[in-house]
């Protein structure tokens, strides 16, 4: 009975670690099968080999599509994030009529169906005479990335003493100045992280890509071409690896810089909170 | 040298400054916040509306017809083809959300309280899985999940069963296991975020007056992460009703959802106002349904109190 | 020079400020003292250029403010949180400032030092924003605001996140820095102590309201009402009624200390024919075996608190409905008295304080 009562009192680390296997078993497979050299990804595995990451950089196709999704990215994480800087500062230091509902239809795209938001925009676009391209990916981009960003400067813009800007108005600065000299610098640990928020989302996006590119592929899109082709699996399986391998760096990196602005500007919290 | 800051405006009668105050204020939040909400007005609230107009009207061929009618919603909700995929997509919803939810609320629950000084790792730990591309984390699950797949063959290996399962794949389960691991970021963080502003004081004051560590949860820490726990049902519940991805690739012939139909009639069914009709029913639906999960919720938190 | 003319705050019906009029003098340590949610720290905003007025000008130098901005106005500001800029070392935050003047940048650098020194915190210009102890930090938010040479510092409760010892140090230094350093200082505080340690003049606030304008002295010993004398240490309150009142004296009827004439305090607005007197504890003396006094009362102690340097003795008093509160230093015994033991209380008729109702 004792030991019973005390398993039920320590389940619940035992539980966070069978949850964290449970996150990480689909994702662990993907190097594994990577280096298999049989095609259909089967216990026990066939064989090692490197040679479908050597393939790689060798098809064109991919190679364009990489390219595609970085610009697109990098579009959206930066016309997100200004947008994001906007709404935030707007909702954290001022008070004006019906900012709930205009605070409401920004974060909006979290809780609604993407299809549903992918098609509306597409019926738009066409409707206008538009034709699909990355243009019209990054537009359709920068509307999901928006309430994560808006969320993540929400909490940089609270998080730092507003008597700050008025010290600094009080000593003769402008409000640009003011925005300038203080307010950015106190802020940007929350830039940074809404920047690579956004892109990380971009980056991954693949329903309104679908819907709303032209010829060109964006990764995503990419990979769904792939996955008809079972002989083209453990290709794309490599491919996988390396991006769970450049974000983890990339975001590992981006991390360290966040939280070296943050010691320099005394904010606490997660930076994803 | 004239100044950029607010109220630099020639002397006005005294009365008369407290509107001109007032309205600087509200004019500037106005101003600052009008890139961003015009940005979804015209993307997002425009084009829905548009999407609603489209389910009142009727397609010919290549032409739309823009004649009033409510055909495309009769067939949307008559048609036996669209109710079973309605009633079946709600109800993975329903299914993944709960469990998505009940799964992530004791991670959670963990970091926030027993984290300590490494939460933050925690989360990053807990983000690391969902920087793959989400294809690839479905076909991974097709590759768990399958006939000759991981599971299987593992399981079979440990002698617990003699042949494969084959109810693993290919069925609403698969598209339900896939997308209870798919959105567990997704929920984990805003319940996190709500446990972590929980004064732990109340909790002490709870086992002062003689709470044991189940009461304390139910009466104190349940209650007040509520709004987080909410949080994260909407962001399941809604979305997972619109993916078409995990049911293409791991749903088989059982797990088709209504999506699938949707993004078809925008596809090669070329039917934009049925597609538009199915849109608006469900996402109407969906909306009701959440709504009234929450307000079950919230029924019974008051009970339990 | 600082002339505020009936200057209230509203937002919708309730009154943050209701038409408070006060002029400061150049030169002037002027305090603001008040419980919290009395409108001094929303006159101060006022004065800063954070907040305007509803109705009412506030003039500086004989110049009106309204409609200039807060960067704008000869005042510096010393805030509560003193909102050091983290992501600047001491120096920069000193300097913050002066960047806009353009100054060559040995002068820039002399300013600084300059302040710096004045603040004693020479040597500590390279430590970072948010390195700096509660202390440090103080002293450079006032570095920082002095660099910039304002016709007014203001201070916002700028000693109350200090423990104490380091606040009463604070004080003396505040001081003697306004007395070197000659501008007007205009100081929000709590603390009746603080105000009354550092003032020229102090205002006391309540409701929004500025119940009375004086020296700390005459605020003190001549409180305009009960408000304002309880409000600044303890004070015994008797009932009496007017008989007589003309320029500079008034008589009142009391039962205790039978018929008084006392000095009428300068603020006194009479209010029917109800008075309170009143009388600090720590003016009643303590009469011993042999000693008397022309102006006494007699009683017995119910109640006796031990503080250290003081007793404190609650005195039951015929006639009196409340008893009188005694303050008595320790030397000559007062902790020894035993309760029940009946005592004699000697005062100065000039203690008594009249009170309008």
């Amino acid at each position: 009975m004792r030991t019973l009562r005390r398993l039920l009192a320590n389940w619940l680390p035992a539980y966070a670690f069978l949850y964290i296997a449970f996150l990480y078993l689909p994702v662990l497979l993907l190097p594994i099968f990577s280096i298999n050299t049989a095609a259909s990804p089967r216990f026990p595995l066939s064989g090692y080999t490197l040679k479908w990451y050597a393939d790689l950089p060798k098809t064109p196709a991919l190679i364009d599509a990489t390219e595609n999704s970085l610009i697109v990215g990098v579009a959206a994480a930066i016309l997100a994030t200004i947008l994001g800087i906007c709404a935030a500062r707007a909702v954290t230091r001022y008070r004006f009529p019906g900012q709930r509902a205009v605070s409401g239809l920004i974060m909006a795209p979290l809780v609604l169906p993407e299809v549903i938001v992918a098609i509306a925009l597409l019926i738009v676009l066409l409707q206008l005479g538009l034709s699909l391209s990355l243009f019209t990916v990054v537009l359709g981009h920068v509307l999901i990335c928006v309430p994560y960003s808006v969320s993540v400067l929400i909490s940089g813009f609270e998080g730092f003493d507003r008597s700050l800007e008025e010290a600094s108005a009080d000593l003769g600065e402008t409000a640009l100045g003011t925005f300038r000299r203080v307010t950015l610098p106190m802020v940007m640990p929350a830039i940074i992280s809404s920047l690579l928020v956004s892109f990380t989302i971009s980056l991954d996006e693949f329903i309104m890509a679908f819907f709303l590119t032209g010829t060109e592929a964006t990764l995503p899109i990419y990979i769904w071409g792939q996955l008809r082709f079972a002989a083209k699996l453990p290709g794309v399986l490599a491919l996988g690896t390396l991006l769970l391998f450049g974000s983890f760096i990339l975001l590992t990196f981006a991390e360290i810089l966040r939280r070296r602005a943050e010691r320099r500007t005394r904010m606490t919290g997660a930076a994803l909170a | 040298m004239t100044a950029a800051a607010e109220g630099s405006r020639p002397f006005v009668a005294p009365r008369a400054r407290s509107s001109r105050l007032l309205q600087s204020e509200a004019f500037q939040g106005f101003a600052l916040i009008s890139p961003p909400f015009l940005y979804a007005l015209v993307l997002l609230a425009v084009p829905i509306l548009i999407v609603i107009a489209h389910s009142f009207w009727t397609q010919n061929y290549l032409t739309i017809d823009r004649t009033f009618t409510l055909e495309q919603y009769r067939i949307a909700l008559t048609e036996p083809i669209y109710r079973d995929l309605l009633f079946r997509s709600l109800y993975i919803s329903l299914v993944v959300s709960i469990t998505t939810v009940v799964l992530a609320y004791p991670i959670a629950y963990y970091i926030s309280f027993h984290g300590g000084q490494h939460k933050s790792l925690w989360l990053f730990l807990i983000t690391i899985p969902f920087w793959t591309s989400y294809l690839l984390r479905v076909m991974s699950w097709k590759v768990i999940l399958g006939y000759g797949g991981v599971l299987n063959s593992g399981l079979m290996e440990l002698g617990i069963i003699n042949e494969p399962l084959t109810s693993l794949l290919y069925n609403s389960n698969a598209v339900i296991i896939t997308l209870t691991h798919a959105w567990a970021a997704f929920a984990i963080l805003p319940i996190y975020v709500s446990l972590e502003k929980v004064d732990r004081s109340l909790i002490e004051a709870a086992t002062d007056l003689g709470d044991g560590p189940f009461r304390r949860f139910l009466r104190v820490t349940l209650p007040l992460t509520l709004p987080g726990v909410i949080s994260a049902i909407l962001i399941v519940m809604i979305p997972t009703v619109g993916d078409f991805v995990t049911p293409k690739l791991v749903g088989g012939k059982d797990g088709v959802m209504i999506a699938n139909a949707i993004q078809a009639q925008f596809g090669k069914a070329a039917n934009w106002p049925l597609g538009a009709a199915l849109s608006v029913t469900t996402l109407i639906i969906v909306s009701a349904m959440a709504g009234i999960t929450v307000l079950i919720i919230r029924t019974a938190a008051r009970f339990a109190r | 020079m600082i002339e505020i003319a009936d200057v209230t705050r509203s937002y919708g019906a309730f009154k943050a400020l209701d038409n408070a009029s006060l002029t400061i003098r150049e030169g002037e340590f002027f305090s603001l003292l008040g419980p919290s949610g009395c409108g001094k720290t929303t006159l101060l905003r006022m004065i800063a250029g954070f907040d305007q007025p509803t109705t009412g000008t506030i003039s500086i130098d004989g110049q009106p403010m309204d409609g200039i901005p807060a960067n704008r106005r000869p005042t510096n500001m010393v805030f509560q949180s003193y909102a050091i800029f983290p992501h600047l070392n001491v120096e920069k935050n000193v300097a913050y400032g002066l960047k806009r003047l353009r100054l060559d940048p040995k002068e820039e650098r002399r300013r600084v030092d300059e302040a710096l020194a004045q603040v004693s915190l020479t040597g500590l210009g390279r430590r970072g924003g948010h390195e700096l102890s509660g202390g440090q930090r103080q002293r450079v938010a006032l570095a920082r605001a002095l660099v910039m040479r304002p016709k007014v510092l203001l201070l916002d409760e700028p000693l109350s996140a200090l423990d104490k010892k380091l606040r009463e140090q604070m004080q003396v230094e505040l001081r003697s820095l306004q007395q070197a350093v000659g501008i007007t200082f205009v100081l929000v505080t709590h603390d009746q102590y603080e105000a009354l340690g550092m003032s020229d003049r102090i205002a006391v606030m309540f409701g929004g309201k500025i119940a009375q304008i004086a020296k700390p002295k005459e605020i003190y010993q001549r409180p305009v009402n009960r408000q304002v004398a309880d409000f600044l240490g303890g004070m015994n309150f008797v009932k009496a009624e007017i008989v007589e009142e003309n320029g500079a004296s008034i008589t009142v009827e009391t039962s205790g200390f039978g018929r008084v004439t006392t000095d009428k305090p300068q603020a006194f607005v009479r209010n029917g024919k109800g008075a309170t007197l009143g009388i600090r504890p720590e003016r009643l003396r303590v009469l011993w075996e042999g000693e008397s006094s022309k102006f006494e009362v007699g009683g017995k102690v119910v109640d006796r608190h031990y503080f250290g340097e003081i007793t404190h003795l609650i005195v039951d008093v015929p006639g009196l409905e409340k008893p009188l509160s005694v303050s008595e230093t320790n030397d000559f015994g007062a902790d020894d008295i035993p309760v029940g033991a009946p005592i004699r209380l000697g005062y100065d008729p000039d203690a008594l304080v009249a009170m309008a109702d």
